[in-house]
C-alpha cells in the first residue's frame, strides 16, 4: 500500500493535484466512517439505535451473557479451525502432487478442477451440497458444516501452497534424498518447513473464509448447530439493536488481534 | 584399477526425444573423471541417472559391483553437489553438513566432529553458526562440497560446480577441488562445458555431443590427438583445411593441402577418397622459422595482442588462412606488423587428419 502510494507520489506526483487531501479523506472515510459509526453506538446507552444519549458498556455485558451468542461463536470456531485444518491437509497434498509428481496426466485440468469452486457461485455450491447430504442422509448439523467449510477452503488453501512450492527450488528436496533422507524425512525436515509461510497463509484464509461464511452456513444449518454469521443474521431480522453493534466491535477486535500478528509472520521471510 | 562405476549400454529418452543414446564407459576407483561436451548435450542427465533422480530408458548403472540403476536416490553411496548449491536455506551451515550424517543415523558427537572436520578442509570452520544466505558464492560452494563429501560417498558427482563464479574464483577452487580430491581419494564425476576447466582438472574426459561419448581418454590425448572434428574443434583452438587423401598405411596418410604442399602426416583411419580435414593448432606453427622443410610465404592480415600471447591471421600465398598464436616471451617477443610478409612453417607431425 504504502510502496503503492509513493509510486503514484513519485511517478506522476499526485499529491500535488488540485484536491488530492480531500478526495484522500473522502476514500478513508468511506471505508471506516460505516465502522466507526458501528464502534461508536456500541456504546450508546439508549436502545433505539441510532439516537444517541450517553455512554454505556451494557450492551458488552449482554452480548457476553447470550448463551446462544457464544454457543454459536463455539459453532463456529470448532467448524472454522476443524475444516481449516483439513483443507490445508488436503491442499497441501494436492498442491505436491500437482507441482512435484512427474508422471501426473491432465496436471494443468486437474489444477483447474482444484480451483474451480473459486468461480463458482457459492449459492450453487450451497443447494448442490444440501441435496448431496439430504441424499446421503447426513443428518448431524456439525458434520454438514465442517464438510461443507472443508470443500469451500480447499482452493483458498490450494493456492498460496502451490505458488510457494513452485517457487522453492526442488534441488533442495533432492539434496535431502541425495544425503540419504527418504521420502518422508525430506517432506518434514525440508518442504514443510520452506512451505510453511505459504501454509500458515492458507490455512489463514481458510479460516477467515469459514467464520466469515453465510450463505452456506444457512442453506445447511439445522441439525443443531448454528454458525455466528448465521445468528447475527437471525438477530439482524429482528431489527437492529445495539447489542448487535457491541458483537460486531468484539469480533472486529478480535480479528484484529489474530490477524496483525498473522499478518508479521507471514510477511516475514 | 578397480571400476567405480560402470555404465553399460544406458540411454534416456524424454517422450520422443532421445536425450542419451546407448552409452558405455567405466570410471575408475579414484579418479577425477569429467564429463565434457556443449549445452544440452546430456551431461546433466547422465549425473541425474547416476545419483538416482532420473531412471535410465535402457542400460545398467554399477557402482562397485552392484546394479543400482533402480535404487531410490537415498539407497546409493552417491553424493550430489549441485549447481546452485541447493543448501538448505533454513539450516545453519553445521546442520547443512551434518543433514547427510543424520539420515545415516550417526551419533551427535561423532557427527559434530566428523562436521567440523569437514569445515576444517574447506577452510570454514568460523561460519560455522552462519546461515546459507549470508555467505558469498564461493564459500557457498565450499558448504556444498563439504555437506556432499561428509558421509564420504563412494562417488561424489560435481554439475558444473564452478559455473557461478567468477573467474579469479573459478581458477582457485579448480586447484583447491584438485587437492580435495587427492587428500580424500574420493571418485569425482565432474561436468563442466568449459573445456579449460576439464583439461586443468581431470584423469580423464569424456567428451559427449548430442548423447553420445565423442572421445574418452586423458586431457593430454584429447587436445593432441581428437578422435574427429568435433573434438578437436571443441577442445582448444585450430585451423581446419579441407585435404585430398591420395595414400594412406598404418604408418602415415598422405594429404594434398590447399597450403600448396603435399605432405606425410601421422596415421589417421582415414582412407583415401574420403572427406576428410586435416586440423593444425595454432601453437603448432612458427613465423619466419621454417620447420622439417616447411615454409610457407603469407602475409599478415589479422593481429590480436593478448597480453602472453599475441595472435596472428596469415593469409598464404596459396589463399588460404591460417591463424598462429605466438607467445611473447623474453625470447620471442618481435611482433609482426600488418601486411608484414612472412614465412610460416610447422611440422607434419603435428597435423592430425579427422574424418568428417
Ligand atoms: N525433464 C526433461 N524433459 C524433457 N527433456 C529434457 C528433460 N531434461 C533434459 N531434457 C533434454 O535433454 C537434453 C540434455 O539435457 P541436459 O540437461 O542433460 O543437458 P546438459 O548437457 O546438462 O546441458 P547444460 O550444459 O546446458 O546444463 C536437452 O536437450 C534437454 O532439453
Ligand atoms: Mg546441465
Amino acid at each position: 500500500m504504502g510502496r503503492l502510494l509513493s509510486f503514484f507520489i513519485n511517478k506522476n506526483d499526485v499529491s500535488r493535484y488540485p484536491g488530492f487531501g480531500i478526495i484522500t479523506l473522502l476514500f478513508f472515510l468511506f471505508l471506516y466512517l460505516p465502522i466507526m459509526v458501528i464502534i461508536a453506538f456500541s456504546f450508546n446507552e439508549n436502545k433505539i439505535v441510532s439516537v444517541w444519549n450517553g455512554f454505556s458498556t451494557k450492551w458488552y455485558t449482554s452480548a457476553i451473557n447470550n448463551q446462544t451468542l457464544v454457543d454459536s461463536l463455539q459453532v463456529s470456531l470448532t467448524v472454522a479451525f476443524i475444516s481449516t485444518f483439513i483443507a490445508t491437509v488436503i491442499a497441501v497434498s494436492a498442491a505436491l502432487a500437482l507441482t512435484r509428481g512427474d508422471d501426473i496426466k491432465n496436471k494443468n485440468f486437474s489444477i483447474m478442477v482444484v480451483n474451480l469452486p473459486l468461480m463458482l457461485p457459492e449459492i450453487v455450491f450451497a443447494v448442490a451440497i444440501l441435496i448431496l447430504f439430504s441424499l446421503l442422509g447426513v443428518q448431524n448439523g456439525m458434520l454438514k458444516l465442517i464438510l461443507a467449510h472443508t470443500c469451500f477452503c480447499i482452493p483458498f488453501a490450494f493456492l498460496p501452497i502451490r505458488a510457494r512450492l513452485q517457487g522453492m527450488n526442488n534441488n533442495l528436496e533432492h539434496a535431502s534424498q541425495d544425503l540419504y533422507a527418504t521420502p518422508w524425512v525430506t517432506f518434514r525436515r525440508i518442504t514443510l518447513p520452506l512451505i510453511m509461510p505459504g501454509v500458515f497463509a492458507g490455512g489463514m484464509l481458510s479460516f477467515v473464509i469459514s467464520m466469515d461464511d453465510f450463505i452456506t452456513s444457512n442453506i445447511v444449518s439445522g441439525g443443531g448447530a448454528t454458525t455466528l454469521p448465521v445468528y447475527i443474521f437471525s438477530l439482524v431480522k429482528q431489527g437492529v439493536s445495539p447489542e448487535l453493534n457491541a458483537i460486531s466491535t468484539l469480533i472486529m477486535v478480535a480479528s484484529l488481534l489474530i490477524a496483525t500478528p498473522a499478518l508479521y509472520f507471514a510477511t516475514k521471510k | 584399477m578397480t571400476k567405480a562405476v560402470q555404465i553399460k549400454g544406458v540411454s534416456k529418452k524424454y517422450g520422443s526425444y532421445q536425450a542419451i543414446k546407448k552409452v558405455s564407459f567405466d570410471i575408475h576407483d579414484n579418479e577425477f573423471f569429467t564429463l565434457l561436451g556443449p549445452s544440452g548435450c546430456g551431461k546433466t542427465t547422465l549425473l541425474r541417472m547416476i545419483a538416482g533422480f532420473e531412471t535410465p530408458t535402457t542400460g545398467n548403472i554399477i557402482l562397485h559391483g552392484q546394479n543400482i540403476e533402480n535404487l531410490p536416490a537415498n539407497k546409493r553411496r552417491v553424493n550430489t553437489v549441485f549447481q546452485n548449491y541447493a543448501l538448505f536455506p533454513h539450516m545453519n551451515l553445521e546442520e547443512n553438513i551434518g543433514f547427510g550424517l543424520e539420515m545415516l543415523g550417526w551419533k551427535k558427537d561423532k557427527r559434530e566432529c566428523r562436521v567440523n572436520e569437514m569445515l576444517k578442509l574447506v577452510h570454514m570452520e568460523q561460519f560455522a553458526k552462519r546461515f546459507p544466505s549470508e555467505l558469498s558464492g564461493g564459500q557457498q560452494q565450499r558448504i556444498a562440497l563439504a555437506r556432499a563429501l561428509a558421509p564420504e560417498p563412494e562417488v561424489l558427482l560435481l554439475d558444473e560446480p564452478l559455473s557461478a563464479l567468477d573467474l579469479k574464483l573459478r581458477q582457485a577452487m579448480r586447484e583447491e577441488l584438485q587437492d580435495l580430491q587427492r587428500q580424500t581419494g574420493i571418485t569425482f564425476i565432474f561436468v563442466t562445458h568449459d573445456q579449460e576447466e576439464a583439461l586443468a582438472m581431470s584423469d580423464r574426459i569424456c567428451v559427449l555431443a548430442h548423447g553420445e561419448i565423442q572421445h574418452l581418454d586423458s586431457p593430454i590425448n584429447i587436445y593432441e590427438n581428437p578422435t574427429n572434428r568435433f573434438v578437436a574443434d571443441f577442445i582448444g583452438d585450430t585451423n581446419f583445411l579441407d585435404v585430398n587423401v591420395t595414400g594412406s598405411n598404418v604408418h602415415a596418410t598422405s594429404i594434398e593441402t590447399p597450403l600448396g604442399i603435399n605432405i606425410d602426416v601421422p596415421a589417421s583411419g582415414v582412407k583415401v577418397g574420403q572427406d576428410a580435414v586435416m586440423s593444425l593448432r595454432p601453437e603448432k606453427i612458427s613465423i619466419n622459422k621454417s620447420v622439417d622443410g616447411v615454409s610457407l610465404p603469407g602475409r599478415v592480415m589479422h593481429r590480436t595482442y593478448m597480453g602472453g600471447y599475441t595472435h596472428y591471421t596469415i593469409q598464404l600465398s596459396s589463399g588460404a588462412d591460417l591463424r598462429v598464436s605466438m607467445r611473447n616471451n623474453i625470447s620471442n617477443n618481435i611482433n609482426y606488423d600488418l601486411n608484414e610478409a612472412v614465412t610460416l612453417g610447422f611440422s607434419p607431425a603435428s597435423v592430425r587428419v579427422l574424418g568428417e
